[in-house]
């Protein structure tokens, strides 16, 4: 059973939505009672300091972790169990804190390799590489070479990703997950250890990502300047709790935030 | 009925202590570095030829101690020539390195001390022993052999746990197998403490290669024969010494009872030529074992982390 | 200044996608291909052919099969030589109890089945990994060793345990003689490595790599993991099954469960080492390297006129092949398939350094 299309869903009404989730790992609780949404095609962040349970939220959106408490509706389905793949076969995708790239491939075929859901011919053509399966790998690498362009790596395309520099492989993975086409992109972390250049390429990738192909965004950010920016809305976690909802100039302005960030003396 | 079952138990859980002591060769290496060594069956087999073959020209005490000169060097060089350059590699590339050495001490072993099948006599008398006379039939007859080996066996693993525990080195290797670099970050040199370790299981192989020998012969079928520590090892989960005699003494029991009780059916349902089913069945205990319980009975859990 | 790309331009994605995107490559492969049908056999001997050719031809094809799991899947398999034995013995039977088959769906028969059972013992890998798993698929050697040796239906009831093929033919033609056995190893070989290419290259070959490269990231893209695994063993085992047929069939004529016992697995295993994990080249070269080192070992006491025992020529393989193992673990992990490219990024520069 497939998802519903996001096409179905207008544009600010709600895309995902976290219920009352609890996470707990043995006794250390890493999320509770978390509930907040996204909204179709809006780029929404979660923030925080570290260990406030940032990326433990973004693994349970997309399946890693089964939280013990609460639900999480994606296009207005509610889901209990699920794996990473039924989350990517329903249109999520995501990048990592640390990239996670496939080594021994080239950057073409990790963009690529993020097209394995759309492509649908089976193993005796793909064995002949004639007819259709010849047509469909050729297709879609018309698809990726789109995304190249997009992300301004053309050079790099046959260079294994193992060799790049970080920041490029940044942008592959980045690459990789926009192959996918999501109806919802997961950035964890997307900017950092980035120089001020490679951040401003990537802010404007993440920018025209969210207005060219209207992909709905949440992503974890430190740096707030980038975070202010970028973002319609703002979540802020805690200690696994959430202490702020709001609009970034809000988020600013707001007293348990600042407290959370420079600490409060008790 | 029940006099040969229990014979046949007790001589399985003997046989269960020579795979144990195969075993714990295993477990203090992949404790302390990590690499799943499957060299230790070639080690075994090329510490009983060492011993068998110089307790030839010399008492047995002096065979035995120039055999442990001889795997500490063994040790030294393996350390050297193989580890230290494949340091920091993933865990299966260090896999099939050992399988190289591996081969490699088994054709060398061979050069070297000849491929005949030789004898290590270790003074125990040959005739078995009758218990429990009065209570089963015939009583129940237990082999002298297999009595010393897994009194060989419980001396080592108290010694090792003595050593584990008490001394300097012993905790040097307890912080090495939990975490290399913090280790390395405390002072505590890597590569000595491997020499270590591969010394240490050199000399559990010489004292699994003498029991075996003196059971079997000293040749090359114990180099296969030490395979089956590998199932013991899924068993007992990879990084337990408690757990390398416990799952010893289950395969080792589970094999011959299953050749026993589980042979003659599969030959009767099958039509089988012979039964023979001990060649496999160990393997395919753990094989169950790795789908129900992949860390085994006691190895740590392993939660992945993104 | 003969092997150059300059000024060869592609035009459309499919000449960039090409198995051999450069001219020179491609003429070199035809150029074998050709070599190996039409100007071997004009000179080769018995000896050439049923000593080098047909054994490195067959286990090349069982080394891709391996390479497939091991090198593009990163699944340690320990029990190729049992999937061989699947191959060998389900073409047997199929033979011997259908005589009128044709010889290709033999084979094909042979491969099928040795997928079923690889898929079947593949299952464990889902749960388990590395070591563990190459654990498990020792358990299917030493099963499938013993159930060749002791089940009598696989072996027709023979009171020896051994068995033999009869006269063989394809559409009529007889392949008796060496000759004849090699361009039918040879054909089925070459087909079959352009559908490995062909899988690699495609969806499949990616799903596989990015299981083998990082399982966690190849989930999050929408990959199964149970579908990526599975589908590697299905393949690799498929292309063990039809060797190990062709081994039993065309090298060997008659043989007992022993042809293909564990150190069967292990051979193979060192060829895909060698050769170079993740290679098809490397299938080649590790198989021709592996069949080959023995011969070379055989001729050493002509050659330095030093008399050495045949135990000590197969203790002298041992610890060639260990040594090699370990060297080209810690030198050139990608093996002698590297040692070729790297041999070709050279010769694209040659003459000059740069």
């Amino acid at each position: 059973m497939r998802a519903p299309a996001a096409s179905d869903i207008a544009a600010g009404e709600v895309l995902l939505s976290v219920e009352d989730v609890t996470l707990s790992f043995g006794g250390v609780v890493a999320l509770r009672d978390v509930s907040f949404d996204i909204k179709k095609g809006e780029i929404r962040a979660i923030i925080g300091p570290n260990g406030a349970g940032k990326t433990s939220m973004l693994n349970v959106i997309n399946g890693f972790y089964q939280p013990q408490k609460g639900s999480i509706s994606f296009k207005g389905e509610t889901r209990t169990k699920m794996r990473p793949y039924d989350a990517a076969d329903g249109g999520i995708a995501r990048t990592f804190q640390n990239v996670a790239l496939f080594k021994g491939m080239s950057a073409l075929d990790n963009i690529l390799a993020g097209r394995t859901l759309k492509m649908k011919r089976g193993w005796f053509w793909q064995m002949l590489r004639i007819g259709p399966a010849l047509t469909e790998e050729i297709e879609h690498r018309k698809r990726v070479e789109e995304i190249i362009d997009f992300l301004e790596i053309q050079a790099i395309r046959k260079v294994p990703v193992a060799r790049l520099p970080y920041g490029l492989q940044k942008r592959v993975e980045l690459g990789r997950a926009l192959a996918m086409e999501p109806d919802l992109l997961l950035l964890d972390e997307p900017m950092a250890g980035m120089n001020l250049e490679e951040k401003e390429d990537m802010s404007r990738f993440i920018i025209d990502v969210n207005d060219h192909y209207g992909t709905t965004i949440a992503l974890i950010e430190h740096d707030m300047g980038v975070v202010m920016d970028l973002s319609d809305r703002v979540v802020v976690l805690d200690h696994g709790v959430k202490i702020a909802d709001a609009t970034p100039d809000e988020v600013k302005k707001d007293q348990a935030v600042i407290d959370a960030y420079l600490g409060v003396a008790h | 009925m029940l006099g040969p079952i229990i014979e046949t138990l007790i001589g399985g859980l003997l046989t269960g202590v020579l795979y144990a002591l195969v075993a714990l060769g295993f477990v203090l290496i992949f404790k302390a570095s990590g690499v799943f060594n499957f060299a230790q069956g070639a080690m075994v087999l090329f510490a009983a030829l060492s011993v068998a073959r110089l307790s030839e020209v010399m008492p047995l005490v002096f065979a035995v101690a120039i055999a442990v000169v001889i795997m500490v060097v063994l040790a030294y060089v393996i350390e050297r020539l193989v580890l230290r350059p494949l340091v920091n590699q993933e865990g299966i590339i260090l896999f099939m390195a050992t399988l190289g050495v591996a081969y490699f001490i088994d054709g060398f072993g061979q050069t070297v001390w000849g491929s005949d099948i030789y004898k290590i006599n270790l003074g125990i008398p040959k005739d078995p022993m009758f218990f429990f006379e009065g209570v089963f039939p015939g009583g129940i007859l237990i082999d002298r052999e297999e009595v010393a080996a897994a009194a060989v066996c419980a001396i080592l693993v108290a010694g090792l746990a003595i050593f584990f525990q008490v001394t300097r080195t012993g905790r040097a290797l307890r912080a090495v197998a939990d975490d290399h670099q913090a280790a390395q970050s405390v002072g505590i040199p890597l590569n000595y403490i491997w020499l270590i370790v591969w010394a240490v299981a050199g000399i559990v192989a010489i004292a699994a290669g003498m029991v075996w020998g003196s059971k079997l012969g000293v040749q090359f079928s114990i180099s296969l024969v030490a395979l089956k520590a590998l199932p013991v090892l899924i068993l007992g989960g990879f990084t337990s010494i408690p757990g390398a005699i416990v799952g010893g003494l289950i395969i080792g029991a589970g094999e011959k009872l299953a050749e026993v009780l589980l042979g003659p059916i599969l030959i009767k349902t099958f039509d089988l030529a012979g039964g023979g089913i001990e060649n496999w069945f160990a393997y395919m205990l753990a094989l169950v074992f790795l789908l129900f319980r992949p860390q085994g009975l006691f190895g740590e859990r392993i939660i992945e982390r993104i | 200044m003969l092997y150059r790309e300059a000024g060869q331009f592609k035009t459309s994605y499919q000449a960039d996608q090409a198995i051999f995107p450069i001219a020179q490559d491609r003429w070199f492969v035809w150029g074998l291909v050709a070599f190996g049908f039409l100007v071997l056999p004009l000179f080769a001997d018995q000896y050439l052919y049923t000593e080098v050719l047909i054994p490195v031809l067959i286990l090349s094809l069982a080394a891709i099969g391996l390479n497939i799991l091991t090198g593009y899947c990163g699944q340690l398999s320990l029990g190729t030589g049992g999937f061989m034995a699947v191959g060998a013995y389900a073409a047997y039977n199929l033979a011997l109890r259908l005589p009128e088959t044709n010889l290709i769906v033999v084979f094909l028969f042979a491969g099928l089945m040795a997928m079923a059972v690889g898929v079947l013992f593949g299952i464990p890998s889902l749960r388990i990994k590395g070591f563990y798993l190459a654990v498990a698929t020792l358990a299917s050697q030493f099963f499938l060793e013993w159930a060749f040796a002791r089940v009598k239906w696989f072996t027709n009831y023979a009171p020896s345990g051994s068995v033999a093929v009869g006269k063989l033919e394809l559409f009529g033609m007889p392949i008796q003689t060496p000759m004849e056995k090699y361009l039918f190893v040879l054909a089925i070989v070459v087909v079959m490595t352009l559908a490995a290419k062909n899988l690699i290259r495609g969806r499949l070959g990616r799903m596989w790599m990015a299981t083998r490269d990082m399982d966690i990231a190849a989930e999050i893209i929408g990959i199964r993991p149970l579908y990526a695994k599975l589908s590697a063993f299905a393949v690799s085992s498929f292309f063990i099954g039809v060797s190990g047929a062709l081994w039993a069939f065309l090298r060997l004529g008659s043989w007992e469960p022993l042809a293909f016992d564990i150190n069967r697995s292990f051979q193979i295993l060192f060829m895909v080492i060698i050769g170079g994990l993740g290679s098809l080249l490397g299938s080649f070269l590790g198989a021709a390297f592996i069949v080959l080192m023995p011969i070379f070992l055989n001729q050493l006491p002509g050659i330095l006129g030093i008399p050495m025992s045949t135990a000590l020529i197969s203790h002298l393989e041992f610890m060639v092949f260990g040594a090699m193992i370990v060297f080209f673990l810690i030198v050139e992990p990608h093996g002698l398939a590297r040692l070729w490219a790297i041999a070709k990024e050279k010769l694209r520069l040659w003459p000059f350094p740069y």
